[in-house]
């Protein structure tokens, strides 16, 4: 086994031909699909991948229909952490070697209902990789609000008005939330910047004990988007500065990107059905937010 | 086999030959997606340069090397578009479907 600093960066020319994740049934051109398919790529055969109840799981797993060719499991919604903690303690019980543990959760998995069970598997320094990959809302149910869907996205249970412009809520500080457990590693990443995700990902699984990605995946079913955007909206996100990259690691932030100026705000909000219906109140208010993030950000983390 | 393919999958007639627990065989494809494409990605060699950006983003893993050319399992792409639209070369044309 090579050390990390001798490791060998995979790239789409040298990564494994093996596809690990195929025949899903997951919607035309969904970015969480993306997000499992190049993390197993990366990962690897002997892995043991988990995944709680959310699409990935609706669309992996329909009887008879395999879609993952590792060992892959269903777990209870609030429950994934639990279950990869339990897999990486009892394949190493019985001296099973060389292997990987991930757990891949929604949003709505990872920073709503299974906050508490990520949180204990962080404290016991399980050896699993946890992805949460995050499409901002509940959408394996029908496009319900989440503890990460953002100001004024239009969800069924935040639907816009009148009087009320779609979420009332900001997003949750879910990279900061898991930073604050002194993981060993932690990074976001986006399906728009494919290459640094695998890079986050292959960096990931060389720690022995928790890592966290959290990463940004297209929804066009629940974003109301045209299928070939995904990648390229998830790219937007990043360039005007409504998702961030960032690494934490040996008890410090860093920003991976950091961007000279933003892109529109505007352009990337319009472009998607649940945003339409927003003001240009709505708009300036969601810049001031992502202003003030990225002043204490810039303040507060490493960066170029 | 780097991908897998469809198989033929024989229903159970009675509930004794359905799999006992949650296990089940992994990568056993009794389906294709083929059916869900209205339009089709066909690959222009010539102009292609192999940068491998289509295999990169395809959220199915549909697009595969074939002896250094790219080319498209036609049984699982879903006709999403994303290949064609991330290509720096407009080496992929989105063909509609004839039925
Ligand atoms: C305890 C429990 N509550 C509710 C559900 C219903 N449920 C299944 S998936 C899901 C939404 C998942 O959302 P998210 O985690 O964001 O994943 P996504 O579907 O967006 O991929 C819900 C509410 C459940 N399976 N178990
Ligand atoms: S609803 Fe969204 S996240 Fe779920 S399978 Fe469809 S595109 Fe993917
Ligand atoms: S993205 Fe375009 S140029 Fe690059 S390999 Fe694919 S078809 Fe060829
Ligand atoms: S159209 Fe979509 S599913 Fe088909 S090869 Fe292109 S990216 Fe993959
Ligand atoms: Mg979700």
């Amino acid at each position: 086994m090579s050390s990390a600093n001798t490791l060998t960066r995979i790239t789409p020319k040298n990564i494994t031909d093996q596809e690990f994740f195929y025949g899903h049934k997951a919607c035309a051109g969904c970015g969480g699909s993306l997000a499992v398919r190049l993390a197993l790529k990366v990962l690897g055969e002997r892995t043991y991948a988990a995944f709680p109840a959310g699409c990935m799981a609706a669309v992996g797993f329909i009887y008879p229909q395999m879609a993952f060719t590792n060992n892959a499991i269903i777990t209870t919604f609030p429950g994934v952490a639990s279950m990869a903690s339990g897999i990486a303690v009892g394949a190493k019980a019985l001296g099973i070697q060389n292997f990987k543990t991930v757990a891949f959760a929604g949003d709505g998995g990872t920073a709503d209902i299974g906050l508490q069970a990520l949180s204990g598997m962080i404290d016991r320094g399980d050896d699993v990789l946890y992805i949460c990959y995050d499409n901002e809302a509940y959408m394996n149910t029908g496009i319900q609000k989440s503890g990460l869907t953002p100001f004024g996205t239009q969800t069924t249970t935040t639907p816009a008005g009148k009087n009320i412009h779609g979420s009332k809520t900001q997003k949750k500080n879910l990279f900061e939330i898991i930073a604050a457990h002194d993981i060993p590693y932690a990074a976001t990443a986006s399906i728009g910047y494919p290459q640094d995700y695998i890079d986050k990902v292959q960096k990931a699984a060389q720690v022995k004990g928790p890592a966290f990605i959290h990463v940004y995946a297209s929804c066009p079913t629940g974003w109301g988007t045209p299928t070939e955007t995904s990648v390229e909206i998830a790219k937007e996100a990043v360039d005007c500065g409504l998702f961030f990259l960032a690494e934490y690691e040996n008890g410090d932030y860093r920003l991976t990107r950091n961007p000279k100026q933003f892109a529109s705000v505007a352009d990337y909000l319009k472009k998607q059905g649940r945003f339409k219906h927003l003001s240009d109140a709505d708009i300036a208010s969601i810049e001031a937010h992502r202003d003030h993030k990225w002043e204490r950000m810039r303040r507060m983390w490493n960066h170029q | 086999m780097s991908r897998p393919v469809k198989q033929n999958f024989i229903r159970p007639t009675h509930i004794e030959g359905f799999p006992v627990g949650p296990q089940f065989t992994a990568g056993h494809l009794a389906d294709t997606n083929a059916g869900w494409r209205t339009f089709r990605p066909v690959v222009n060699h010539d102009t292609c340069i192999y940068c491998l950006r289509c295999y990169l983003v395809c959220p199915d893993g549909t697009i595969f090397k074939d002896n250094g050319k790219i080319a498209v399992d036609y049984d699982y792409c879903k006709g999403c578009g994303v290949c064609a639209h991330e290509c720096p070369k407009n080496a992929i044309e989105m063909v509609k479907e004839q039925l």
